[in-house]
């Protein structure tokens, strides 16, 4: 059993990454079983979605820090994610997007600093991928990038690039799935 | 890329991985569902998403939108009647907008039969309560099927229909936000279409349909003798399941998504009592029930949110004279929330800890992060008006929230909004507040949709009798909350174009004489018109126009003409009076490490609404650009 934990904020596109993820371990052929925090209400707020893989799976949903694989696409849900649902020896990838929460702005909480993110990390042992792509200009695009590089680095055990591209191609069409292949196989070069 | 349309029409049988609202549409197609209806709610409204993916020459069934939960039902109740097979699916509390109409149906001959899908929302995700739907099957004399996944979902569909169809009786598929949600691969069955007759069924000899006086009583006595026959159904279907793992001492009884979290929270038990899972959770079968209490000597029912089972089942016990220990709740946390794996884990651990193995978790000293609440979007209309009502008002002045995006104008900094109960409550609370009160104006809002769900008794009774407060119809030309569906201000409902009803031309047509249609980046006409306004007796409405610039950018993408803009902060003239962070509070704008404000390129949408707000005009337009371009 290998147990994925996702987050993001409303309007980041952590539902395609997951759905993605979703279709590459069924095609890596995994038995894999998943929810999403849907809706609107949601938008600007906190996104969840758990994602499990093998057999003995019954319960979507993921006990607290029983997570072998974090990912998140911004910086502050990321700390959040690794508080809440990392154990000894899991993962942490996140795309370092910073969208600060309400009261941050408010100038009533602090921001969540890299430093602060990365001493949780080792005090927890877990390793973590710091992903941040300069030159993209289409921030839709940055759940595409975390893709690419959890293939790359192999994050989920016997998933491979091309189980990936075929999830992507299930998803995208036209225009949009050139472009999300394009960026996907530069990020191997 | 796969297309859904082809997979839900195809004939054959095949698997994929579906949500449960989704492998739902799939059901009613295999099913020859006829005629569906909702009003939109989390968590059911993907369901209509799936249905959309479908052209509607290729729909195998009429679907609508109906403008409330109510209508949805009586149009799902007129077409089964008729001889349709139909279906009606909503959140939750829309079952409370319903239910007039709804707990009629069980007296009548629902000769085509009739689903009623229900999107309950245990740990209240997006709901105003965590209301427990299954007491309403009791007030009703409704069976409840309750599925655990979306395979359940589509398999307990199909036979829902079936004992609808046989015993011509509504029939409750209750689904909870993460059966809804849940993706999993399911494997679909083969259909063949039966192609529409177009005929008239029905007849008042199916009947009576006149629920009156005396008539009453035997359509009453004709719906408990089917609900009898539904306990002895539940007997007999597979979709009740005992899994013996030879503990003859503990049992436990439970149903939907806490026996998933059941088998999870017990995988690595090396000692696992027997467990009944239950299909139908209403009504019972008694003999299902006293054959697993016989059976064992201490009976834990788990079950989320209320007591239903726990009370039915102690009844059981009692009327069967068995020696049975049953333990049921026994906090009032276990009333709260949904029963997620660590809540089930904990509830079984406090009673039989031996099942539990302790797993040894390291504790780290706590950190704390910052609260993320949702917000509005970027250049979402709401926040300017928001902004200005709250500038044109006195703070002692009373605010009445109602359902919708503009529900999280309650959070800070605006603080508008500050009372709430249900949809379109707004305007009647707001007349409330009015009586007897000569020292407070009262400001109440509504969304679009919500004005025509719920919201026009409450204007009537405004008009008709003469009170004083003043509206503001938040409109943004689509349900936006749920996904953006249309409501009928928009002129095009589910399936076609549609003239549309003007909420101002409505509200003229009423006779209220004060009426102002602004768009609400328009900040000092709206500044000042709320001041005129509530300085004015009797109702007053404000139409706050502006379209959903969400739905309006998703739009411009689509057709690709979308252009990128942005606004910049100007560094050299910015005063850091922080107006467009601390008050407007576009998200947008953020401030780095030493004070300084910036635009996050991320969000910005260059809608400009914040510019005006800007006391020393630092925030300027950027130069465009196609998108793609930096």
């Amino acid at each position: 059993m290998f147990n994925i934990y996702l987050s993001g904020v409303g309007g980041q596109g952590i539902g395609l990454l997951s759905e993605i993820l979703i279709r590459a371990c069924d095609y890596a052929g995994y038995k894999v079983y998943g929810v999403d925090t849907h809706g609107l209400a949601q938008r600007g707020g906190v996104v969840e979605s758990h994602l499990k893989i093998g057999e003995d799976i019954y319960s979507p949903l993921i006990k607290k820090n029983d997570a072998d694989l974090i990912i998140s696409l911004e910086r502050t849900e990321a700390l959040r994610g690794l508080i809440n649902y990392s154990k000894k020896d899991s993962k942490l990838i996140f795309y370092d997007a910073n969208w600060q929460p309400l009261f941050v702005r408010m100038g009533k909480d602090t921001e969540v600093s890299l430093d602060l993110l990365s001493n949780e990390c080792k005090k927890r042992n877990v390793s973590c991928y710091r992903i941040f792509l300069d030159t993209l200009n289409d921030p839709k695009m940055q759940n595409i990038v975390v893709v690419a590089n959890i293939a790359k680095k192999s994050l989920i055990p016997k998933v491979e690039i091309v189980h990936y591209e075929n999830a992507i191609k299930d998803l995208l069409s036209g225009v949009n799935l050139e472009r999300n292949l394009k960026l996907f196989s530069e990020m191997f070069i | 890329m796969k297309l859904l349309e082809e997979m839900l029409l195809k004939k054959e049988s095949f698997s994929e991985i579906v949500m449960g609202n989704t492998a739902i549409v799939r059901a009613m197609i295999e099913s020859n569902t006829k005629v569906i209806t909702s009003y939109p709610g989390s968590p059911t409204p993907e369901i209509a998403g799936a249905i959309s993916s479908i052209p509607l020459e290729k729909r195998p069934f009429y679907f609508e939108f109906s403008t409330n939960e109510k209508v949805a039902t009586e149009v799902a109740f007129g077409s089964s009647v008729n001889g349709n097979l139909s279906a009606v699916f909503f959140k939750s509390v829309g079952l409370n907008v319903a239910a007039d109409s709804f707990v009629q149906l069980s007296l009548l001959e629902l000769i085509g039969g009739m689903v009623i899908i229900l999107g309950d929302d245990p740990g209240a995700n997006s709901s105003q309560n965590e209301q427990d739907n299954r007491h309403y099957a009791k007030l009703s004399y409704t069976p409840i099927f309750e599925p655990s996944t979306p395979q359940e979902v589509y398999e307990m569909y199909l036979e829902a229909t079936e004992l609808s169809k046989k015993l011509k009786m509504p029939v409750i598929l209750r689904l909870t936000t993460h059966v809804c949600h849940a993706k999993q691969k399911v494997d679909f069955g083969s259909y063949n279409t039966i192609e529409n007759s177009f005929k008239s069924d029905f007849d008042v000899s199916n009947g009576p349909y006149i629920p009156i006086t005396s008539e009453v009583f035997p359509m009453k006595e004709k719906a408990l003798k089917k609900l009898d026959s539904v306990s002895e159904y539940s007997q007999k279907t597979k979709i009740n399941k005992v899994f013996i793992n030879e503990d003859n001492k503990r049992g436990i009884i439970t149903y939907g998504g806490p026996y998933l979290s059941l088998i999870d929270v017990l995988k690595n038990s090396n000692k696992k009592p027997d467990i009944l899972k239950l299909g139908i959770v209403y009504p019972l079968s008694e003999k299902i029930i006293v054959d697993f209490l016989k059976s064992h000597e201490e009976i834990k029912i788990l079950e989320e949110l209320d007591d239903v089972l726990e009370k039915e089942i102690i009844y059981l016990a009692y009327k069967n004279n068995l020696n049975v220990k049953i333990i049921g709740k026994s906090s009032l946390e276990d009333w709260l929330g949904e029963y997620t794996p660590d809540k089930v884990e904990k509830v079984i651990k406090n009673l039989w800890p031996d099942l539990i193995s302790n797993t040894d978790s390291e504790n780290f000293e706590e950190i704390y992060v910052p609260k993320r609440p949702a917000q509005m979007c970027p250049g979402c209309g709401h926040r300017s008006a928001f902004y200005a009502v709250k500038k044109a008002l006195k703070d002692k002045d009373i605010t009445v929230a109602d359902i919708g995006c503009h529900t999280l104008g309650f959070l800070p900094p605006y603080n508008m909004g500050q009372v709430l109960l249900s949809m379109g409550h707004g305007n009647s609370t707001a007349a409330g507040l009015s009586i007897h009160n000569k020292e407070r104006k009262v400001v109440t809002f509504i969304g679009d949709s919500t004005f025509f769900h719920a919201g026009l008794p409450g204007i009537i009774n405004a008009i008709f009798n003469k009170h004083n407060f003043t509206l503001i119809v938040m409109e943004n030309g689509t349900t936006a909350m749920t996904g953006h569906q249309d409501h009928p201000a928009v002129g095009k409902n589910f399936n076609s174009d549609t003239s549309s009803i003007s909420i101002k031309k409505v509200l003229e047509s009423f006779g209220v004489k004060h009426i102002a249609e602004i768009d609400a980046y328009s900040q000092k006409k709206l500044i000042d018109t709320v001041r005129e306004f509530v300085e004015i007796e009797g109702f007053k409405v404000i139409i706050a126009k502006h379209p959903c610039m969400l739905k309006f950018t998703r739009e411009q993408r689509k057709k690709g003409v979308f252009i990128t803009r942005k606004v910049r902060v100007d560094k050299d003239v910015c005063t850091l009076f922080y107006e467009c962070i601390e008050r407007f509070a576009c998200p947008t704008f953020q401030k780095d490490s030493e004070g300084k404000i910036y635009v996050h390129e991320d969000l910005c949408i260059g809608d400009g609404s914040c510019m005006q707000t800007c006391p020393s005009t630092a925030i300027k337009p950027k130069k465009e650009s196609k998108e793609g371009e930096k």
